[in-house]
């Protein structure tokens, strides 16, 4: 089974055509396992997504996933990333984005998929990031008093409270 | 000690113990906390929490080779006001808390609590920021049993601890002022 079916001519006239339509979005363009990776800037990524999604030919009409990133020793240190599939055609693309943490707010996906709600809720629950435009943006897989976002490496992940292991051996 | 059931038929099963008490030809006299005592510890009737793995063993333990029933715990309530004695298993995780308190609020008194697992009763090896490191955290626990997870002989174990307590407990413990210190300590009121 092909999981993707997206060839080389295909992927050029892609990268090519968003090049033509949002100039400078491209910041970097990848293969990473069979999958055309392309890291747009910040502002981009939602227009970029609607209009794979409105093209006549390649209808990227699923969202498989989202989720939040985060690269500490990046200076734009979180991001995003969304994957979409094209049902028809059996094309699968990633994009990416990033920023810095005190910048960490991006326009949401939810006016075109609203599947997004639950994965723009969780990636703020877990690395902060403020979805513009979110119907309801709160927490969703942690308590809702808890004031961190935990997959961000600079909180640790052990449980601060517990005082029965030798803490030079645990990370606290 | 055997039965006179156990000496007619033969059979080496044993009922309940005896209490203490006063006995002659045609009469026996105990203490009502004795005898109230002797009844609540052999029907309790436990309300499973169960959330992960522990809850497997569980249904070993209330399964016909480990058999439950036979130490009077046949009935599991999943309600908890008529529930006497709460038995959590498995991993609890930090917004399952305010459920689980909510849970033990419920049960009418008088109540048990049993930590089964390392998760439980610590938190075990999910040292981490979504997980309650112990139940006892949020409300008050009589026994603890050890182990990942533990096996059913454990948990028979457990419960016979239970029933130690249950059976040796005053009548109205609710009374007492340790376990209204105790409660208030756990805020519940």
């Amino acid at each position: 089974m092909v999981l993707n079916k997206m060839n080389g001519e295909i992927r050029d006239r892609i990268v090519k055509d968003i090049h033509t339509h949002f100039s400078t979005a491209i910041l970097k363009e990848e293969m990473n396992y069979d999958f055309l990776t392309l890291t747009l800037q910040k502002e981009h990524v939602i227009p970029v997504i609607r209009w794979l999604y409105d093209h006549e030919e390649l209808r990227f009409r699923f969202l498989t996933t989202m989720c939040g990133l985060h690269y500490p020793d990046q200076e734009e240190e979180l991001g995003l990333m969304y994957q979409l599939h094209s049902l028809e055609n059996n094309y699968r693309i990633r994009l990416k984005t990033f920023f810095t943490t005190a910048q960490a707010e991006v326009a949401t996906l939810t006016g075109i998929f609203s599947a997004a709600n639950w994965m723009e809720r969780e990636a703020y629950d877990f690395f902060g990031v403020r979805f513009k435009g979110h119907p309801d943006l709160r927490r969703i897989l942690n308590v809702d008093d808890m004031i961190i976002h935990p997959l961000r490496k600079e909180y640790p992940l052990e449980d601060q409270t517990r005082a029965d292991k030798d803490d030079s051996m645990f990370g606290r | 000690m055997e039965t006179d059931e156990a000496k007619i038929t033969g059979a080496k099963y044993q009922l309940a113990e005896k209490p203490e008490g006063l006995e002659g030809t045609g009469y026996f006299a105990t203490t009502l906390a004795k005898a109230v005592g002797l009844a609540r510890k052999n029907s309790i009737w436990p309300l499973p929490f169960a959330t992960s793995c522990c809850g497997i063993e569980f249904m070993a333990t209330m399964g016909a080779h480990y058999d439950l029933a036979r130490f009077g715990s046949e009935r599991l309530s999943f309600s908890p006001r008529q529930a006497d004695l709460l038995m959590v298993m498995g991993t609890i995780a930090k917004k399952m808390g305010p459920v689980l308190r909510q849970v033990y609020e419920q049960m009418a008194e008088p109540r048990w609590v049993l930590s089964m697992g390392a998760c439980a009763s610590s938190g075990g090896i999910f040292d981490t920021y979504s997980v309650l490191q112990g139940i006892d955290r949020i409300i008050p626990v009589d026994v603890y049993i050890p182990g990942c997870p533990p096996r059913p002989e454990q948990v028979i174990d457990g419960i016979l601890f239970i029933q130690e307590l249950v059976g040796n407990e005053s009548l109205r413990r609710r009374n007492s002022p340790e376990y209204k210190a105790l409660l208030t300590s756990y805020g519940i009121e």
